[in-house]
């Protein structure tokens, strides 16, 4: 098989997820929506069951065996982080639920805390409702405003007017890495350059970047980035936040409780140092230890290799979605965007061809992908969007525009 | 359940060719309603004379069953009273939460829609038009 050339083995890869093995109407299941939530291979449900089984205890508190094991697996799940994003240490990397709630924290404990009138805070209509919603909620209460880097027809930033967008005014820049309505990869570092270049922060959302591609925050000297790990293998509730350590020491923590303070009195506490001043209440504690070997699972297959795999699929759907007819979304170039393709079969809406599709096994997602803004940009009330990991293969493409097929006749 | 159980001909029918889809200029009672989660929109125009809904249309976009469940509305329920048509709305939903097996002669062509019980995502989507009704006739009657 031509998956094996870019060095996946996705037959193996296959056999590692049992969920793969599911039957729905008859049919084998073809998963077509890892932008939503990834699937999770048996390594990362054998170490949360095993967490469990022989290692549960509350992290960071117990003075027994199983409060120090708890302890060890959920720090060494943080320090499996910091080498995967190429942070310089463990403390740079913030537990959260996912980019909604690291997105949240950031326009919270940096946004609220910095932000004045008349400073203004630039975002991109590209983004998903959770790098849009948190900066509304904090420029109502700062005064600050919210102004935002446009689209082009072919579903790309456009630039041309960004010395307007991007001032002194501009204290933060916050864009996602990939689209997850578009599949368009943003110049990151360009972004990054010009936005250090008039002294604005910049925080990433990768929820889509890092399932799929290698990413060096220290190289691309990104201030924040933040990730979900239930998209890239890991279980749900599962991920976190990339920060500077100067820029995390400078942020207030979102959440006061348990876990996150040195000492309490009757007026005031005072905090723990990053990341634990942010971690607040008892954490998704298997979870993130999941993760651990979700990234475990990731850095083994190399993410050179899973981007390679990625492209390959994308490029094949968007040929053969386009074969069929079907208007595509977002760049048309697989080596420029990922494998997140919007489309809108002829006259099929997207809800019913995903009833359709989900007769003959296929899942795919239809809706507007909480990103309205992308919707509306591009005129269209919602669209079908098929999205690929590394246990996708060519033949479930093709059984997705058979289908295809089979909704037209109903519409026809 | 094969998927042909779900899209009747009738659906499609009033899908591709829908009944009273139009603007109402000046129509006593009007309301919007739309479905978050996916987009569907309904818009619906009313007149009442005499406590009888005299006219009823509709503007929106969205699903097959969004859609068709709206045009099959407004031909069911014109002529019928506010009363008539507000119980008829509750008939619906009891239909749609699969407690009420409806009879061709109160619910006309919209019995076709009895296959969305089957899926319960779609439900919401079958509905929307006749939530929105519901807070037009609202208005009908507290004016």
């Amino acid at each position: 098989m031509s998956e094996r050339a870019n060095g996946l083995d996705v037959e193996a890869i296959r056999r590692d997820f049992p969920i793969l093995e599911r039957i729905i109407h008859g049919k084998p299941l073809v998963y077509l929506d890892s932008a939503a939530t990834s699937q999770k291979p048996r390594q990362v449900i054998d170490t949360v069951s095993d967490f469990y089984a022989n290692h549960n205890a509350n992290a960071h508190r117990g003075i027994y065996q199983l409060g120090e094991e708890a302890t060890e697996r959920f720090e060494g799940a943080r320090s499996k982080l910091a080498r995967f994003f190429g942070a310089p240490s463990a403390d740079t990397i913030v537990f959260t639920r996912g980019v909604t709630e690291s997105m949240n924290l950031v326009a919270q404990g940096w946004g609220r805390k910095f932000l004045r009138e008349g400073d203004e805070v630039l975002i991109t209509e590209m983004e998903h409702h959770s790098n849009i919603v948190p900066w509304q909620m904090t420029v109502a209460v700062t005064g600050a405003s919210l102004r935002y880097i446009p689209l082009t027809d072919d579903g790309q930033l456009d630039l041309s007017d960004l010395g307007s967008l991007l001032t002194e005014r501009t204290k933060i820049l916050s864009v996602t890495g990939m689209s997850n309505a578009l599949g368009t990869i943003t110049p990151l570092r360009q972004l990054i350059e010009s936005a250090h270049a008039v002294g604005a922060l910049v925080a990433v959302d990768a929820a889509q970047l890092a399932p799929h591609h290698a990413i060096d925050v220290q190289e691309l000297d990104v201030d924040l980035l933040g990730f979900s790990g239930h998209k890239m293998l890991g279980p749900t509730a599962s991920g976190g936040l990339y920060g500077k350590a100067e820029v995390l020491e400078a942020m207030d923590p979102m959440l006061g409780g348990g876990e996150m303070i040195y000492e309490v009195f009757h007026d005031r506490s005072t905090f723990k140092p990053a990341p634990h001043k942010f971690e607040g209440g008892t954490m998704p504690i298997a979870q993130q230890v999941g993760l651990g070997a979700a990234v475990d699972y990731l850095e083994a297959l190399g993410m050179d290799a899973v981007r390679a795999h990625e492209e390959e699929m994308t490029r094949y759907a968007l040929d053969k979605l386009l074969e069929a007819g079907a208007t595509v979304y977002g760049p048309k170039d697989a080596s420029t965007r990922g494998g997140a393709v919007s489309f809108w079969y002829r006259d099929v809406h997207p809800h019913d061809l995903a009833t359709i599709l989900n007769e003959e096994g296929v899942a795919i997602r239809a809706g507007h992908h909480c990103a309205q803004l992308v919707m509306r940009r591009f005129e269209t009330p919602a669209t079908a969007r098929a999205s690929f990991y590394v246990y996708n293969t060519k033949e479930e493409i093709d059984v997705l525009v058979e289908a295809l097929a089979t909704a037209g006749d109903i519409f026809a | 359940m094969a998927v042909d159980e779900l899209y009747k001909e009738i659906i499609l029918d009033h899908y591709k060719s829908p009944r009273n889809k139009r603007e109402l200029p000046g129509a006593a009672f009007t309301s919007s309603g739309n479905n978050p989660l996916c987009g569907d929109e309904v818009t619906v125009f009313a007149n009442v004379e005499d406590d009888k809904i005299t006219e009823l249309t509709y503007q929106g976009a969205g699903c097959s069953i969004s859609q068709s469940s709206a045009s099959m509305m407004t031909e069911t329920v014109q002529g019928q009273t506010v009363e008539e048509a507000r119980e008829l709305a509750g008939r619906f939903r009891s239909m749609m939460a699969g407690e009420l097996d409806p009879d061709e002669v109160t619910f006309g062509d919209l019995v076709a829609l009895k296959g969305v019980v089957k899926y319960p995502i779609r439900i919401k989507c079958a509905v929307l038009a006749w939530d929105t009704l519901q807070e037009a006739l609202d208005e009908a009657s507290h004016p």
